[in-house]
């Protein structure tokens, strides 16, 4: 009884953190309606500034005031960011504002690595908090009954200005129609910051709050922000209340969980998201989602037109040009080449889906990866050819794309996109942590393509005709009654199932294609290195598909390729800087301000201006 | 007060509104007719800078506002009450009023809560309701008190008719007559005469986003063919 008490009470100190994280970033969508996918990175620079102010601040005033400062210095630092990051992309489409937040992402993982360095820093211990109480025999730090105590008063504070005063009744408002509040004349552009400001203050609180337990490091951004998550889809987008039960739900339970079942821990929180979502589709305490909403009326959808002949010989000169390169390149860059192939069918897999499908997926990782291990697996315990492992890539994530895409269809919008990450997250964590059949972090090696595929050339020849051909597939099925049915249902849902087209199954077997195409560039993937790791899996993996997606256009065909050209390109240059994720994260915020169209977008605009192309035509 | 000169509004590349001018004088009620699709609601926000005008001019107590941001149109004086109501339904009643609420401004009626309730006194009684638990013609009745909490000088009122009970379109009657005789400047727009005859002063009829008539109501009455051409009945 002890323990179990005990470990109930870890739990509600745990959830402090998250609570602060996940409301944070759940005021920040409701009203600015943006993922904000930096949020971790704030969690992680109040970390770390705490930790530096703790330094220089002395004694118990000076740790307490340095939770504060840290908080007020992120939501600064917020202020920035939206100012200069966020307000030139509002009026951008709802997406590109995802990639911008990446950005920000990989340029704070940078700037935290220039100032505090490479090492993880130990939290110093709050003065006067050292030590422990025991309870019923059990001993728990005091600075968890500090945590306990002080939580519940943030999240009282939070609720009485989100209820009580004028800020939180404009703030309600706005998150339900900001045009509308706009029109009644409040400055929308300063609520949006103000809002922001709090949000990013929030999840700084959090991290400097949770330094005497946790300390500073660079993968705390990623870390917090897939419970983060986690607890914003469980509690229900835009509640507080949700948010706080919801963190109290997954902290409690993954002290259980690390006592009882350690190898599970990962996993636990993604079931209960599921099982949750199951029985109550927006969360504990969230409402459905409103189609078509106010203050959001993007331009109409271009049309897709197939290629015409100038296009296709273009194209069919482009591929000879590739073709021929073992003519006149060297190995290595075959191998380059070899890459970008594969990541540009990965790529255009995930357009499929985001682009004709509208349906905007987190975790296309998922597929990639998940094609990579089970050939991968395949190989290593059932000592199979490479040509049957290979083909079981692309069927072995379809069939998974089918199951996860029938949970997640369930859902739409941005609670879909949640889904779809929790569950790559799900498999990321079962192959990190059944480590006896997938290796684990070691991954699984020695996974090489068969005698006749040995050849770097060959096996080039292989990459290009199957990411090639199986782009081309997408490309025709666009083109196809079925692409037709599935940009219906993307550009209005009634609509299409009123001309008698269903549109889940469409939808479902818009997912299934993709996973499979992505499986396929997963088998691929995987022979030509020789190798997987479940890095393939992680979300980063999956941000860069989605980044990729979205700088090369989401509204043109080519967009996945162009992008998975580009972006393969330039990192293969970048990676060999040491601040790459700066120079990255900046380059990619810089498109996305100049160049909100993607570059087939902006090249197309550009020579629509000169007068290459007649106005309105796609011929991508 | 208030003057549209020449303005032409596209959604992309719908050419919606078609070379508009017109004017408002304060203290009139001016009644903006057409049938549905005619581009009334595109003039109000074209007004109201929802919509920006490709071209043309929308003037203000003498400031060109064509091109500013809507809130501050709406902090001008300008107050708009939607056609689709957009009550903010989460929030109750009250809270939709704190909303609009604005600081006095010089030359109009300061709003209160009370005053308003004394306006429509069916919003007392529900005052912390959610809007979404109200009846259509009192989340209509509150999209004008949560305007009017604004003070403005003028109200964009887009077919306040448009929906609701008999008895509660009597009651808009003499909610505007009221507001005239405080001196509110009102644009108002209906796809028919029932309602704008008992209040307007003078009518802009349009047709396809193009202007058909501007006159007063003896005018318009005068040319029966011009009402049966343009109007639904």
């Amino acid at each position: 009884m002890g323990l179990f008490i005990a470990q109930v009470l870890t739990g509600l100190a745990n959830a402090g953190a998250l609570f602060m994280v996940a409301s944070g970033l759940s005021l920040i969508f409701g009203v600015t309606r943006i993922v904000n996918f930096a949020h971790g990175s704030f969690y992680m620079l109040g970390a770390y500034i705490g930790y530096t102010l703790m330094q220089v601040l002395p004694g118990a005033v000076g740790f307490w005031g340095a939770i504060l400062l840290a908080g007020l210095a992120v939501g600064v630092l917020g202020v920035l960011v939206e100012v200069l990051v966020l307000r030139p992309v509002y009026r951008a489409p709802e997406l590109f504002q995802l990639v911008a937040t990446f950005g920000v992402i990989l340029v704070i993982q940078d700037l935290a690595l220039l100032i505090w360095g490479p090492e993880d820093l130990l939290g110093p211990r709050a003065p006067g908090l050292r030590g422990v109480v025991r309870i019923m025999g059990e001993p728990i730090p005091k600075y968890d009954i500090a945590l306990l105590v002080i939580t519940p008063f943030v999240a009282l504070g939070l609720w009485y200005l989100i209820t009580k005063t004028r800020v939180g009744v404009l703030v309600r408002a706005a998150t339900q129609d900001r045009e509308m509040v706009g029109a009644l004349g409040v400055n929308q552009a300063w609520l949006f910051t103000g809002v922001f400001a709090l949000g990013t203050a929030l999840a700084g609180l959090g991290g400097a709050l949770q330094l005497p337990k946790g300390g500073a490091d660079l993968m705390m951004d990623f870390n917090i922000l897939t419970a983060v998550f986690v607890v914003v889809v469980i509690g229900g987008m835009g509640s507080l209340p949700g948010a706080y039960l919801a963190a109290v739900i997954i902290s409690v339970l993954n002290v259980f969980g690390v006592t009882y079942l350690p190898q599970s821990t990962l996993v636990l929180m993604f079931v209960v998201m599921v099982l949750v979502l199951m029985i109550r589709p927006y969360g504990l305490f969230g409402r459905e989602e409103v189609a078509g909403e106010h203050g959001q009326v993007g331009e109409p959808e271009r049309p897709f037109k197939p290629a015409g002949l100038q296009v296709r010989l273009l194209v069919g000169a482009g591929v000879a040009t590739l073709a021929a390169m073992p003519l006149y390149a060297s190995t290595f860059s075959q191998v380059l080449a070899t890459d970008i192939l594969i990541f540009c069918l990965f790529a255009a897999s995930l357009h499929f889906m985001l682009g004709l499908g509208g349906l905007v997926s987190f975790g296309h990782a998922a597929f990639f990866g998940g094609g990579a291990y089970v050939a991968a697996l395949m190989v290593t315990h059932a000592d199979s050819p490479m040509e049957l492992a290979f083909i079981l890539a692309p069927i072995g994530a379809g069939l998974a794309a089918l199951i996860i895409g029938w949970v997640c269809l369930r859902l739409t919008g941005v609670y879909f996109a949640m889904l779809t990450l929790a569950f790559a997250q799900l498999i990321w964590s079962l192959v990190f942590q059944w480590g006896d059949v997938t290796g684990g972090d070691d991954g699984l090696v020695g996974i090489w393509p068969a005698e006749w595929l040995k050849e770097t050339t060959v096996f080039f020849y292989f990459a290009l005709t199957l990411s090639v051909g199986g782009i081309i597939a997408l490309r025709h099925v666009a083109h196809s009654p079925f692409g037709y049915a599935l940009r219906a249902a993307r550009d209005s849902a009634r609509q299409a199932e009123a001309t008698g087209i269903n549109t889940k199954r469409v939808q479902l077997l818009a997912f299934g294609l993709a996973g499979t195409m992505a499986g396929l560039a997963g088998g691929l993937f995987v022979f030509s290195k020789g190798s997987v790791f479940p890095n393939e899996l992680e979300i980063a993996r999956s941000f860069d598909a989605l980044i990729v997606v979205f700088l090369g256009g989401v509204k043109t065909l080519a967009g996945g390729v162009a992008g998975g050209a580009f972006f393969k390109g330039v990192e293969d240059i970048l990676v060999r800087f040491e601040y790459w994720r700066l120079a990255l994260g900046l380059l990619i915020i810089v498109v996305v301000i100049l160049a909100p169209d993607g570059i087939v977008g902006s090249l197309r605009k550009a020579a629509e201006r000169v007068g290459l192309l007649k106005r309105g035509e796609d011929t991508t | 007060m208030l003057e549209l000169n020449a303005i032409n509004s596209f959604y992309g590349k719908a050419h919606v509104l078609n070379d508009l001018s017109f004017a408002a004088e304060r203290g009139q009620v001016v009644a903006l007719l057409g049938r549905n699709g005619a581009g009334k609601t595109t003039t109000m926000k074209s007004i109201m800078q929802l919509v920006r005008p490709k071209t043309g001019t929308v003037t203000f107590q003498g400031h060109n506002i064509t091109g500013l941001a809507s809130h501050k149109v709406a902090k001008m004086g300008l107050g708009y009450v939607p056609e689709e109501r957009r009550i903010f339904t989460d929030l109750t009643v009250l809270e939709n009023l704190e909303v609009g609420r604005q600081p006095p401004r010089e030359g109009t009626v300061t709003w209160t809560q009370d005053m308003l309730f004394d306006l429509f006194p069916n919003l007392a009684e529900r005052r912390d309701n959610r809007g979404k638990a109200l009846s259509g013609g009192e989340q209509q009745m509150l999209t004008i008190a949560r305007t009017l909490m604004g003070n403005p000088s003028f109200v964009l009122l887009d077919e306040p008719s448009e929906g609701i009970a008999p008895v509660i379109v009597e009651q808009m009657v003499r909610v505007i007559q009221q507001l005239k005789a405080d001196g509110l400047t009102v644009l108002l727009s209906e796809q028919n005469l029932h309602f704008a005859r008992a209040v307007a002063d003078t009518t802009v009829i349009i047709e396809s986003g193009s202007q058909k008539f501007t006159g007063t109501l003896d005018e318009l009455n005068a040319h029966p063919e011009i009402r049966d051409a343009y109007l639904s009945v």
